[in-house]
């Protein structure tokens, strides 16, 4: 659907006032960013609810900054971004724009929750939880990329798959990206394995695009695996592997 | 065009009423209220954001003074429910220290980011908690109309916005509604056409034109 001028500016206004639903605001955030005029108005009007806020002004009790300021401690402020709105983030606005290498980090949330659309469904059921769930898989993602001694390796599986493992002694995890996957087919899976000299332990399932965290400690392991599985996956490995990575010493 | 209020008794003037008995709303407000220059003192509050942003708690201490009052007054006026606004307030708050980077003043004004994060959260809350039972939803949405009255009473009562006062009074009573609905009830713009029973273009007029008249009267700018 495309909004034509008109249709836009009178939605500016529902929009500053939270007046639309989640489909039409994410619609609309995104006409913001093509159009100048709207997000200037869209601006202003924001700024004008703003004062509607202000105006119902009341100090909340007295015990939630103390809660407040306890709850920062653990946690973690999000980088600056380049970003192309104005309006308030979601989790799920953050992890679409995020730069590398937190591309990575953005495969995870497309790969869990089957894509932003979905996501802002779901929310209307379980938000907290959902996003307290995706935060803590983020943020142990982001803690192994970021950690300073964080090792990356690349590569291509037999089926094409382009996969990157990144791992870090220090966070004792690591985590295993892929792209272009083809699909596993039904009744199947990709399962990983952490190869510690003849002996593959499972560490996971993946059966699409994204990211996951491996499971088990990538420490003590030398290589990484990859095969076709069935569904559920396999306490070893049941077909050849279609990638063998060894990890970054 | 206007179909008569719901319950079909005349809707009363507004009037503004005395102040006695109305304490709990009679606040004071920090920041940016009844001026005419947006952000009054908000170079102070965007000076605050950036050492927020590099991890300075004593700062977020500080901009949690001047935002919180804002931020649990407009989260209670559309949760109503004390605990939840406490606890969707306390969220708000922290997501504030968690996107503190991302925050970028030519966008807007401190105030205005933190009332819109604020605000999103609290119909979030409530739409969540409403979704599973629409029918109900659309009743509380005509029993909201109801309390519009009251709603806007409040909204006249308050010593400290005798500017949004003064420029809630400049609007045309529908287009009040559709303004108050909207931003004290979080209601959709449907939910608004609904309990107004009035066609969807009408309201998303009334909505605009109500803002750009608040806009003007307020002597907001970018």
């Amino acid at each position: 659907m495309k909004h034509h001028a008109t249709d836009a500016h009178t939605l500016a206004a529902a929009y500053a006032l939270g007046a639309l639903d989640p489909g039409e605001r994410a619609h609309f955030g995104a006409h913001l960013q093509a159009c100048e005029a709207c997000r200037e108005e869209a601006a202003e009007f924001e700024a004008t609810a703003a004062r509607l806020a202000a105006a119902v002004s009341q100090p909340p009790a007295a015990s939630a900054k103390a809660q407040v300021m306890a709850t920062i401690d653990g946690v973690r402020q999000l980088p600056p971004r380049v970003p192309t709105s104005a309006s308030a983030l979601s989790l799920g606005d953050i992890l679409r724009r995020r730069a590398a290498p937190f591309a990575l980090a953005a495969g995870l949330a497309a790969a869990s929750l089957g894509g932003v659309a979905v996501w802002r469904a779901q929310i209307e059921q379980n938000l907290k939880a959902q996003a307290r769930q995706v935060q803590q898989q983020l943020d142990t993602i982001s803690a192994v990329l970021a950690a300073p001694d964080a090792r990356t390796a690349h590569g291509r599986a037999a089926n094409g798959a382009l996969t990157t493992v990144v791992s870090s002694d220090r966070q004792n995890k690591a985590v295993f990206s892929a792209a272009n996957l083809p699909a596993p087919g039904a009744g199947k899976t990709y399962q990983l394995w952490l190869a510690q000299g003849a002996t593959m332990r499972p560490a996971g399932l993946i059966d699409h695009d994204g990211t996951v965290i491996l499971t088990g400690n990538p420490d003590a392991a030398g290589a990484v695996g990859l095969t076709l599985e069935p569904a559920g996956g396999s306490a070893e490995p049941t077909t050849d592997p279609l990638l063998l990575m060894a990890l970054p010493a | 065009m206007d179909a008569p209020p719901p319950d079909g008794r005349p809707r009363p003037s507004l009037r503004l009423l005395t102040t006695a008995g109305a304490g709990q709303v009679n606040q004071p407000v920090p920041i940016n209220t009844g001026r005419p220059s947006d952000d009054h003192g908000g170079s102070g509050l965007t000076d605050l954001m950036q050492k927020v942003a590099h991890g300075d708690k004593e700062a977020f201490s500080d901009l949690y003074d001047a935002l919180a009052p804002m931020v649990f007054g407009i989260v209670v006026k559309v949760v109503r429910d004390r605990a939840q606004s406490e606890e969707v307030s306390q969220e708000v708050m922290i997501d504030l220290w968690r996107q503190a980077a991302r925050y970028r003043p030519e966008a807007g004004s401190v105030t205005t980011w933190a009332a819109t994060i604020a605000h999103r959260r609290a119909v979030d809350r409530v739409r969540s908690a409403q979704a599973s039972a629409h029918r109900e939803h659309a009743q509380a949405a005509r029993e909201h109309t109801i309390a519009f009255d009251e709603v806007a009473e409040q909204v006249e009562t308050r010593l400290d916005s005798e500017q949004v006062r003064r420029c809630m009074r400049g609007l045309t009573e529908v287009q009040r509604q559709a303004v108050t609905l909207a931003y004290y009830q979080g209601l959709t713009y449907r939910e608004v056409a609904e309990a107004l029973r009035t066609p969807l273009p009408t309201i998303k007029t009334r909505m605009r034109d109500g803002l750009i008249r608040l806009r003007d009267c307020m002597g907001v700018t970018t």
